[in-house]
């Protein structure tokens, strides 16, 4: 029995160390080539022979890049704002109030989650062009913001189902208008959920490709992947690939940060629409 | 306000039952709409109008660089893609990379379900691993494996005493890449989904299965498998379809050298580069009727359970 058992215990921590390899492996790799100075971008090693900075000095004395960063980190953040209240309001109302149209919120949610962006590179190419919103921040944010509602939308409803409604009962009862009992009893209880919702938007801006390929043109508004992916065969380069894994790196930081600090919370959110029924 | 509500009643020949109460419905389905409707006009205002507009555009030849002689051609376009071999080669291309995809990530997806249900020591170690390929932006896991791939700086080659062997330069090997490099990447999305539907199967099930002797696969495959098999479906329904849309992990890996080019590099390929914009919308619209297909094929053919992904319980 005892023995049964220090053998599952191996077992489950050999699983451990190759699940944790596996997700390590190509961030361990990026993280050892952006640190790789001179020749030993091509050592065909898996670490640097030398440790050294050179990469990222180079990184952040490009303009490419640093207005990227600047680009991402405003489109990125704004957003996340806007898409997250937008999805409040309509969580609430899906999660505590009787109105014809509900059904067809969540389905229009639905579609859109499952929408191919790549569709609409053409469509809103022409509509930004004509109305002056190509290659600018709201150009970005608009489309960013529709296509995050969906998932903030469900996280949010099924977050505002969790609140004890008597409370907000009681406060009615108290004398609050229905606005009150949101502002005043709900919005607090749900400020973690919000958060998780928050975080999800957030990692889809930051990481978005297509639409920032297509719909930007000058550092006025490019974001980071589309102007990491023009590092290739940049001539002002010695080599663009450490430039780009330096440059890879940066923009990986906030990423791991956020995961590290809010694991649970985003695992929340990612199973929250599946989890229910 | 009771009082004059009163008043109103016994002035009427039609006594209304309950006027507070439809006068508060009334306010609350007003509250409703005010409330959803930034999200709807948002959601609505960045899918629907464009693709109406692609529509229209897809019935007409028409040049960026000649605007002046667009005409209306019909369906024309439509055929003109449809008869095209290139269409063919990258659905054809599409399909391998979702059906190879889908189907070893949600074999690698269970397996780390399992391991993440089980496990007691470093539970939070392994499940704040398993988010970091999710959250690691597409084109920067995309290049960290061309980078390990590449014949001049990659380990891999090396690695398993490969030489100088040019993984892009040739189709399998090169969409081997690509699929590696996918899983990677969205195994964790599918695995957590998985996780949540293994929760819900219960567990006097489990216990009841092992006092009657059944072994693990039996229990996997009797006990587990249909309990979750609603989850599995949604997993797969969303894995599918994302698959499906791929485009930054070939535009970065290959450009859709190799006849590695899929059906999302080809609308952007259409639509961007070669400013045929009649063609390209038709392009744009024959991909998302192909999205629309697959998920009709998996709500009507499979079954799936939607409504618990939408939240209407």
């Amino acid at each position: 029995m005892s023995s049964s058992s220090t053998r599952n215990r191996v077992g489950w921590i050999v699983g451990a160390v190759i699940i944790i390899a596996y997700t390590m492996l190509p961030i361990g790799w990026i993280l050892s080539l952006s640190f790789k100075g001179g020749d030993d971008i091509t050592n065909k090693q898996f670490l640097p022979t030398k440790w050294s900075l050179e990469n990222f000095r180079t990184v952040f004395s490009n303009d490419l890049f640093t207005t990227a960063l600047r680009n991402s980190i405003g489109v990125a953040l704004i957003s996340t704002l806007i898409g997250v209240i937008f999805a409040m309001f309509a969580a609430y109302a899906i999660a505590r109030l009787e109105f014809p149209g509900k059904k067809l919120i969540l389905s229009v949610a639905l579609a859109i989650a499952m929408f191919p962006v790549v569709a609409l590179v053409s469509p809103l190419f022409n509509m930004w062009r004509s109305v002056h919103l190509f290659d600018t921040w709201p150009g970005l944010i608009i489309p960013y913001v529709s296509f995050t509602l969906p998932l903030s939308i469900w996280t949010l409803s099924a977050f505002f189902r969790e609140i004890p409604w008597e409370m907000e009962q009681a406060a009615q009862v108290d004398g609050a208008t229905p606005w009150q009992a949101f502002r005043k009893v709900i919005v607090p209880l749900a400020a973690p959920g919000v958060f998780t919702a928050a975080i999800l938007a957030f990692f889809f801006a930051w990481n978005e490709y297509p639409l920032a390929l297509a719909l930007t043109s000058t550092t006025k508004a490019k974001t980071v992947p589309p102007a990491l992916a023009s590092f290739t065969g940049a001539s002002q380069f010695q080599s663009a690939t450490a430039a780009i894994a330096a440059a890879a790196v940066v923009v990986t930081v906030p990423v791991i940060v956020i995961v590290l600090l809010f694991q649970r919370r985003i695992v929340a959110g990612l199973t929250s629409g599946a989890v229910k029924g | 306000m009771t009082v004059t509500a009163e008043r109103q009643d016994t002035g009427t020949t039609q006594p209304a039952p309950h006027p507070r109460v439809t006068d508060r419905a009334r306010r609350e389905r007003r509250l409703g709409w005010w409330l959803s409707a930034p999200a709807m006009l948002v959601m609505l205002l960045v899918t629907a109008y464009p693709m109406a507009n692609a529509l229209y555009l897809s019935l007409f030849e028409y040049r960026l660089t000649d605007p002046g002689s667009r005409h209306f051609i019909g369906l024309s376009n439509y055929g003109v893609i449809l008869t095209d071999s290139v269409w063919w080669s990258d659905v054809v291309t599409t399909f391998i990379i979702t059906a190879v995809t889908v189907a070893v990530e949600l074999v690698i997806g269970f397996t780390l379900a399992m391991v993440m249900h089980k496990i007691v020591f470093g539970r939070r170690t392994v499940r704040t691993s398993i988010l970091l390929p999710y959250g690691i932006i597409t084109v920067v896991s995309a290049f960290a494996w061309q980078f390990a791939f590449a014949s001049d700086s990659g380990f891999v080659n090396s690695w398993f005493h490969l030489g100088d062997f040019a993984w892009f330069s040739h189709r399998t090997s090169a969409l081997v890449a690509i699929c590696l490099t996918e899983i990677w990447k969205t195994t964790p999305f599918i695995s957590l989904l998985l996780l949540a539907g293994l929760a819900q199967v219960p567990e006097v099930l489990q216990e009841a299965a092992m006092v009657d002797g059944a072994t693990f696969w039996q229990r996997l495959w009797k006990v587990t498998i249909p309990n979750m098999k609603a989850a599995i479906m949604v997993a797969v329904l969303f894995r599918t379809l994302d698959a499906w849309r791929i485009f930054d992990t070939v535009s970065i890996m290959t450009s859709g050298a190799q006849k590695t080019e899929t059906l999302s590099f080809l609308t952007y390929r259409q639509s961007i580069t070669r400013v045929a914009l009649g063609i390209g919308s038709a392009v744009s619209v024959l991909l998302f009727l192909t999205v629309v297909l697959i998920a009709v094929i998996f709500v009507k053919g499979f079954n799936t359970d939607l409504s618990q992904v939408r939240g209407d319980k």
